[in-house]
């Protein structure tokens, strides 16, 4: 197994490198350019020229390809062009928001999911099951952006009972709670949805396997064929909640840009209108590690957990 | 079950009733801007940089009077108590200026301070040379040559050519603390401890979510020392972002509230502050090339394009009809012989004088939008209507949207580019704040691109007499008089399609009180309490 983990690590390198290949020339095919975005709008195209040669923009794309894969193969992840602060601190922060939101929605997602999606498979075809397929298609369905925006205009502008936008306020971590309740909630939607379907299915799938009539027809108690049924669905479970935990990581751009909250989602936002390349490239590199690692760290659970699908 | 929903219910409760709980006399702003503009002084985020940080954490040596909203914000002193050009040297420029002035850091104001400021932004080889601040500001002060300490607080500015424009370029130079930079050395350092000399001074930097700033009690001015304790500034660049953070108390007052919420705001008990400005959002022709090269044709845009109905039915009334570079009422406006109102009639009339015919031969156009940007008010909603508006008399315009950054680069480099051949204009709003903006930069032949943004090009000789003599009229009565002369040449020239000017609404909440919205881009906050 470790071979295989190390295996998998080096070849995480050459996806980490295209990755970041892909995003620089995405960068600089956009129309616009970053130290545009940061002068002044009456500053004429000489001004701009100027300010683009101090910053060493004027040099052929590869080879600032080049200085920054140097600068990253050193740890040093550079500087944001609008705010000059280094890059690292200013993703670390963001991290940690987004991954306090990520792991909040996909508790939430995960836990709900998960009671839905078995009680509509041990209840198939009765009010109960439609009732959670139901809530999984709205949740699948929803644009989470616009419940973000629904549960603002509830919760904060009309009930006045949770803020609509931001982090801490620097209040504590009641605040931090408060800030965070009304992106969790709109967060978890589409993985709600997507898991009550997977796990409804997953154990159906196990529920009309013959052993379980099996255990049935030799007078297992129901509960204890429940047991049964869960471990068996459980590496097709895990499969699911790990992609699901890499997109809630990745993927809550338009949820943190509708609470303005400082996670990498909003930070990737705020970066791509400023056309603000290190912060840009520090980000998708720092969010695709994250993925490989997860990625991995599901392949290693599930083997884990079911033996059969063990790698030699 | 119940239990379930009332301990939830419970949970919710005491959550927000935390929030409940908010300090006296702290003023909350949302602001349009993405990011905290540049706090090391010479800051970024354009004029909303400058209202909200600049203007409050530093002083310019010549300010503006920001306290009343029934004329055009004048310049008053600031820093400096007075200043005049050598009547011997015209391009010299000498300023007295205030004493017993300190810090935020508790050091004084004084002659070496303004140096010091200066050479962060045009000493390219100082050591404490400000490469982005100087990229801000620098152009802003185009005409600055060279400053010399006259005494501890005399100094004496030199301008390349004799120009009277220098008052509107001092004001935006923002005189920083050398003796706090001395102590970290370092801008980045500085924007997180900034040291100026302004009615609120920084407590509490988070990057990209807060600052916060207290009322500077030492403030030189006793009458606009901050009634407010506090003064928050959160960055917001949603407008729903910054409705619902407005309508949840998490702020008291935000910017560009969406036109579409006002009746609602002030229905829910919000006050909208609005006043007229130097801004005006135009369509920038292309004048050597059919068909906007023909001054008929252009007028005829000009009478077809209903200012009033999008004023009204689209902006709310956040907005009035521009029939000028500059607003009726404005010290520039003069007696223009044209005043554009909606006349298709008349502007069929013109289209046939110039020899076009809607069904037979149309006029076609194709015109580079953008979806949004600052300033830019709702610009896909207006260009749709001011499309129809132009179809309606024959007049063909194609709409292409793109993303504001795109647009603004774009119009730098100018029409004669491989990207912009096809187009005919730019729809891009300005600030008329000084003479070479509202004028100078357009309308000056010396100012085609690159050298600055006549992207026209306006190439009128009588236009560029007229930019020169009121740059050399030092008496700015008569400099007014000149200016409002070369107005009346622009709006008959109509080298631009003028649409409207914005009114800078923004929505208070009703426990702010004592703010008067003024002339100008900026804002007084000092005289604001919030009960």
């Amino acid at each position: 197994m470790w071979t295989y983990a190390g295996r998998r690590l080096l070849l995480a390198i050459p996806t980490l490198l295209g990755a970041s290949i892909i995003v620089f020339a995405m960068v600089h095919l956009a129309p616009g350019d970053p130290i545009a975005a940061v002068m002044p709008a009456e500053s004429s195209k000489a001004e701009i020229e100027a300010t683009k040669k101090a910053y060493g923009f004027d040099k052929p794309l590869p080879v600032q390809y080049l200085v920054w894969l140097g600068r990253v193969a050193q740890g040093d992840l550079g500087r944001s062009i609008a705010t000059r602060r280094a890059v690292i601190l200013d993703v670390r922060d963001a991290l940690a928001n987004s991954l306090i939101l990520a792991v909040s929605s996909s508790l939430l997602a995960f836990g709900l999911g998960t009671a839905l999606g078995l009680l509509a498979a041990f209840r198939q075809g009765r009010w109960l099951d439609k009732l959670a397929s139901g809530i999984a298609v709205i949740g699948v369905s929803v644009p989470h952006y616009w419940a973000g925006i629904i549960l603002i205009i509830i919760f904060s502008v009309q009930l006045n009972w949770l803020p609509a936008m931001g982090a801490a306020d620097g209040g504590g971590p009641l605040a931090y709670l408060r800030h965070m309740t009304l992106p969790t909630v709109a967060l978890a939607l589409i993985p709600l949805g997507v898991i009550t379907r997977v796990v409804r299915s997953a154990a159906l799938d196990v529920l009309s396997q013959e052993f379980v009539l099996a255990l049935r027809a030799k007078g297992l108690a129901a509960r204890r064929v429940f047991r049964h049924v869960v471990k068996n669905a459980a590496p097709q479970i895990f499969t699911v909640l790990g992609l699901q935990f890499g997109f809630q990581l990745g993927g809550s751009v338009l949820v943190e840009a509708v609470f303005s909250w400082p996670g990498t989602g909003y930070l990737l936002n705020l970066a791509i209108f400023q056309r603000d390349i290190p912060v840009l490239q520090g980000v998708i590199l720092v969010l695709a590690t994250f993925f490989v690692l997860l990625n991995l760290a599901v392949d290693l659970l599930q083997t884990l957990v079911d033996p059969r699908i063990a790698r030699h | 079950m119940r239990r379930v929903v009332t301990l939830l219910f419970a949970i919710v409760l005491s959550l927000s009733l935390t929030g409940l709980a908010c300090a006296q006399g702290t003023l909350r702003i949302g602001m349009t801007a993405s990011d905290i503009p540049y706090t090391g002084g010479q800051t970024d985020n354009g004029f909303e940089g400058f209202r909200f940080v600049g203007y409050q954490i530093y002083e310019p040596l010549i300010a503006w009077d920001l306290t009343r909203g029934d004329r055009l914000a004048p310049l008053v002193p600031g820093l400096a108590e007075s200043w005049e050009a050598r009547k011997d040297q015209p391009t010299k420029w000498v300023f007295k200026l205030r004493k017993g002035v300190t810090f935020h850091d508790g050091s004084p104001f004084n002659a070496d301070a303004v140096v010091f400021s200066y050479e962060s932004i045009k000493k390219k080889d100082a050591p404490h040379f400000d490469p982005y601040g100087s990229g801000q500001v620098s152009f802003r002060l185009a005409s600055l040559t060279g400053i010399t300490k006259i005494d501890d607080h005399t100094v004496e500015f030199e301008t390349n050519k004799p120009t009277s424009f220098v008052p509107y370029q001092i004001c935006y130079m923002l005189i920083v603390s050398p003796a706090q930079w001395n102590k970290v050395k370092d801008w980045r350092k500085f924007a997180e401890q900034p040291s100026g000399t302004g009615p609120y001074k920084v407590t509490r930097f988070v990057p990209r979510e807060r600052l916060e700033l207290d009322a500077n009690k030492q403030y030189w001015d006793g009458k606009r020392r901050p009634k407010v304790d506090k003064l928050v500034l959160l960055p917001m660049p949603e407008p729903t972002t910054r409705l619902a953070a407005l309508r949840s108390s998490q702020v008291d007052w935000i910017e560009v509230p969406p036109p579409d919420s006002i009746p609602q705001l002030k229905g829910a008990g919000f006050q909208i502050a609005m006043n007229s400005y130097p801004h005006n959002w135009t369509h920038t022709l292309r004048l050597d090339k059919e068909p906007w090269s023909n001054k008929l044709v252009r007028k005829a845009a000009n009478y077809a394009v209903d200012r009033v109905g999008i004023c009204k039915n689209l902006l709310n009334d956040t907005c009035i009809p521009a029939t000028g570079v500059v607003y009726k009422g404005h010290p520039w406006f003069g007696k223009p012989k044209e005043t554009y109102e909606y006349n298709p009639e008349k502007a069929k009339a013109l289209l046939k004088q110039a020899g076009f015919d809607a069904s037979k031969h149309p006029v076609k156009a194709v015109h580079l939008i953008s979806t949004s940007g600052s300033g830019q008010m709702l610009p896909l909603a207006m260009n749709e209507l001011i499309q129809k508006n132009l179809k309606d008399v024959g007049i063909d315009v194609d709409l292409q949207p793109v993303e504001w950054n795109t647009l603004l680069t774009r119009w730098r480099a100018g029409f004669k580019t491989a990207d912009n051949e096809g187009l005919n204009a730019w729809n891009i709003s300005w600030n008329f704040l000084e003479p070479w903006s509202g004028f100078g930069r357009f309308f000056h032949s010396k100012a085609v691109v690159p050298v600055a943004v006549n992207t026209m090009p306006y190439i009128n000789p009588e236009a560029d007499k007229l930019i020169d003599e009121a740059e050399r009229t030092f008496d700015v009565a008569k400099q007014n008089e000149i200016l409002a002369k070369l107005h009346e040449l622009v709006v008959d020239d109509a080298p631009w399609i003028f649409v409207v000017h914005d009114q800078n609404p923004r929505a208070l909440s009703p426990k702010v009180k004592g703010f008067v919205q003024p002339q100008s881009w900026f804002v007084d906050l000092t005289a604001v309490t919030v009960r």
